[in-house]
């Protein structure tokens, strides 16, 4: 009798009111920690960026509002390092796309079980730590490198080729270092992909190339736009890589903000840049969002 | 021009096994199919079917063989340059396009122009009974409707050959009864040759001119779906297409082409002797049909005597077990023409079974 009474309609519903009213404290630790560590300090920034400069970094107090700062970042000198992060960043997403993409469908097609191993041969340069890869990467590549010693040897080369501190090397380093993140979103795509709609493709006079394009691509399109936001935004930002890879004569948006609040200690200058960023990223992915949505639906 | 519409010659199908000997999913098959027939590829799982239609539509090749579509040899010709269309098991139907995008998918990659597009999509959608839905996803059909729009993104496209590969699996059985009729009605509309794979012996034997049973890679027997019924070459297909009877037993004595067989020291059957190469002793497989037996409660000539142990009704008909010797048992179906009360015979009841020897056969495989 008692259970009956507990599984009454009545009962569920004031069970199921209880939980809705619960439901929301769950977030409470997460909403604490994105207040004190993500809000509170964008907050702080954008107060510094309208703020004078102190004379050894910090900001002059008591605080007095200027946008010199802002109107300092339309020079010419600026934008052209903004837009030379964004052209790199995406030549950094192109190539792991490109190589990313094919990879992800040979690893789908093989059997479940070598399946896992190669997925976890992706992951397994994240168990080091990454500016320990990245000094390797230098390593290889330096003048005394393997990369040179082994051209040398073959006789391929007269004098070692200057692989380093070069855009090559800076794409190299981002390629390398966010290549997993291409690769697993687009395979959780291909993965679901089901080759017998190639097929059919095929079967209605569509080769290769049409099937690919006509019916593949867009049916694997969630992943790529996955791996390109995960690739682009912090490729874009990036300051560790281009900073040893490019060993200082490759400047990008990343590297300049951390000189702001290093050596030329200008904080206010440095938020203000990271903060046009921010927007610029935030723009570009909601942008990017819409206009790919659009065409995941034809007519 | 070839008289075919499809010929196979000697076509073997072998999948690397990753051992030494190589196993053939399809081995050494010849057919040939006549334009505008309706001719099924019927097997159990794995017995080589869809391999073979898969070779015919160009998704695989052959290892070894010849397959010619009107007269012309396929050889690595790849599936887009083929005239043939499919219809796929699961339909296939491309999730990110409406029904109107994937009936018009084959002709845009013809480059026809976007006329006579919209002209033949409206066609072949109103052939299977879809107008109106140019604009629904795939995902917002029944099973039925997504059937019917697989079938329309193939004809529409006017092959020499449709093939298909067990179109109505997925489907309930009423459905599935309903769409036999419909796809036989079709065919006869458009006049296509249509190669059907399938597992159902009853949709075979419905739909089909001419059936082609398969088993482990094999064609077993080639035939109209009454032959295949009536004249079974091997145990197998008699098994495989409907109900049967078997007993075991020895060649007594051949006489007039009536060949009798000692099935055990009490039973002695006779039927025609058909094969020649039967002999005086052989062990054979002596079967009849349930339906061709007749009961009766007195002796009549040439009578076998039995005594019922199972009467099994299933509406339509009525199913006996009658023990006809100590080790043999043979099944009687009776049609329940009557009313209730006038049913048949009784449980334990001493029974006499008659057949047409005509209708029994002697089988040596």
């Amino acid at each position: 009798m008692r259970l009956w009474q507990n599984c009454s309609p009545r009962g569920r519903i004031s069970a199921r009111a209880e939980h809705r009213s619960r439901g929301p404290l769950i977030v409470v630790p997460a909403a604490i920690w994105l207040l004190l560590f993500f809000t509170l300090p964008l907050l702080i920034v954008v107060a510094i960026s309208f703020a004078e400069r102190g004379r050894a970094g910090g900001v002059k107090l008591p605080l007095v509002l200027t946008l010199e700062y802002y109107q300092r970042l339309v020079d010419p000198l600026y934008l052209g390092i903004f837009w030379s992060s964004v052209r790199l960043a995406l030549i950094v997403t192109l190539a792991c796309v490109l190589i990313g993409y094919p990879m992800a469908l040979f690893i789908s097609r093989v059997a479940p079980r070598r399946r896992n191993a190669m997925l976890l041969l992706v992951m397994i340069p994240f168990w080091t730590n990454f500016l320990v890869r990245t000094y390797a990467l230098k390593l290889l590549l330096s003048a005394e490198g393997v990369v040179n010693n082994l051209l040398l040897g073959a006789g391929l080369v007269q004098a070692p080729l200057d692989l380093l501190f070069n855009n090559f090397a800076v794409v190299l380093g981002l390629v390398y270092g966010y290549f997993p993140f291409a690769v697993l979103p687009m395979y959780a795509s291909i993965e679901k992909f089901d080759l017998t709609l190639v097929e059919a493709a095929a079967d209605l006079g569509a080769d290769l190339r049409r099937a690919f394009l006509r019916v593949m691509l867009p049916l694997t399109a969630p992943g790529i736009i996955a791996s390109v936001i995960l690739v682009f935004v912090p490729v874009v930002g990036a300051f560790i890589t281009p900073d040893i890879m490019g060993g200082g004569k490759v400047e990008m948006i990343g590297t300049l903000i951390n000189r702001q609040f290093g050596v030329a200690r200008n904080w206010p200058f440095g938020s203000a840049m990271s903060l046009a960023l921010m927007l610029m990223v935030v723009v570009g992915v909601i942008y990017y969002l819409r206009s790919s949505q659009e065409k995941e639906r034809p007519l | 021009m070839s008289d075919y519409a499809v010929e196979l010659i000697e076509v073997t199908k072998t999948f690397p096994t990753g051992k030494a000997e190589e196993i053939a999913a399809v081995d050494r098959v010849s057919l040939s199919i006549k334009p505008g027939e309706f001719f099924s590829l019927l097997g159990p799982s794995g017995c080589g079917k869809t391999t073979t239609l898969r070779m015919i539509a160009g998704f695989e090749l052959p290892t070894r063989g010849e397959i010619r579509i009107h007269g012309e040899s396929m050889g690595e010709t790849p599936p887009y340059h083929r005239r043939v269309n499919t219809v796929f098991q699961n339909y296939a139907l491309f999730p990110h396009m409406t029904v109107y995008g994937n009936v018009a998918f084959g002709l845009e990659m013809d480059r026809l122009p976007k006329p006579e597009i919209r002209e033949r999509v409206s066609e072949a959608l109103g052939l299977v009974r879809l107008p109106g839905m140019e604009d629904r996803r795939p995902k917002q059909l029944s099973g039925g409707q997504q059937q019917r729009v697989a079938l329309a993104r193939a004809l529409v496209k006017r092959p020499a050959v449709l093939l298909l590969d067990e179109p109505l699996g997925a489907l309930d059985l009423k459905l599935r009864k309903a769409m036999q009729i419909e796809l036989k009605h079709i065919q006869h509309e458009v006049g296509i040759t249509f190669i059907y794979v399938t597992h159902d012996q009853e949709e075979a034997l419905t739909m089909s001119d001419r059936i082609a049973v398969m088993s482990e890679g094999q064609v077993l027997q080639l035939g109209t779906a009454a032959e295949i019924y009536e004249s079974p070459a091997s145990r197998f297909v008699a098994d495989f297409i409907g109900e049967t009877n078997f007993l075991d037993g020895e060649v007594e004595s051949i006489r007039d082409g009536q060949a009798t067989v000692l099935v055990d020291d009490a039973l002695r059957l006779t039927a025609p002797s058909g094969a020649p190469d039967i002999k005086i002793g052989q062990t054979v497989t002596f079967t009849v049909r349930p339906e061709k037996i007749s009961l009766h409660s007195g002796p009549t000539d040439r009578a076998v005597s039995g005594k019922i142990e199972e009467v099994v009704y299933i509406g339509t008909d009525t199913r006996y077990l009658v023990r006809v010797s100590e080790g043999s048992r043979l099944v009687a179906r009776l049609q329940n023409a009557g009313s209730e009360d006038q049913a048949g015979f009784q449980q334990a009841e001493k029974v006499y079974l008659t057949w047409d020897p005509d209708v029994a056969r002697i089988l040596t495989k």
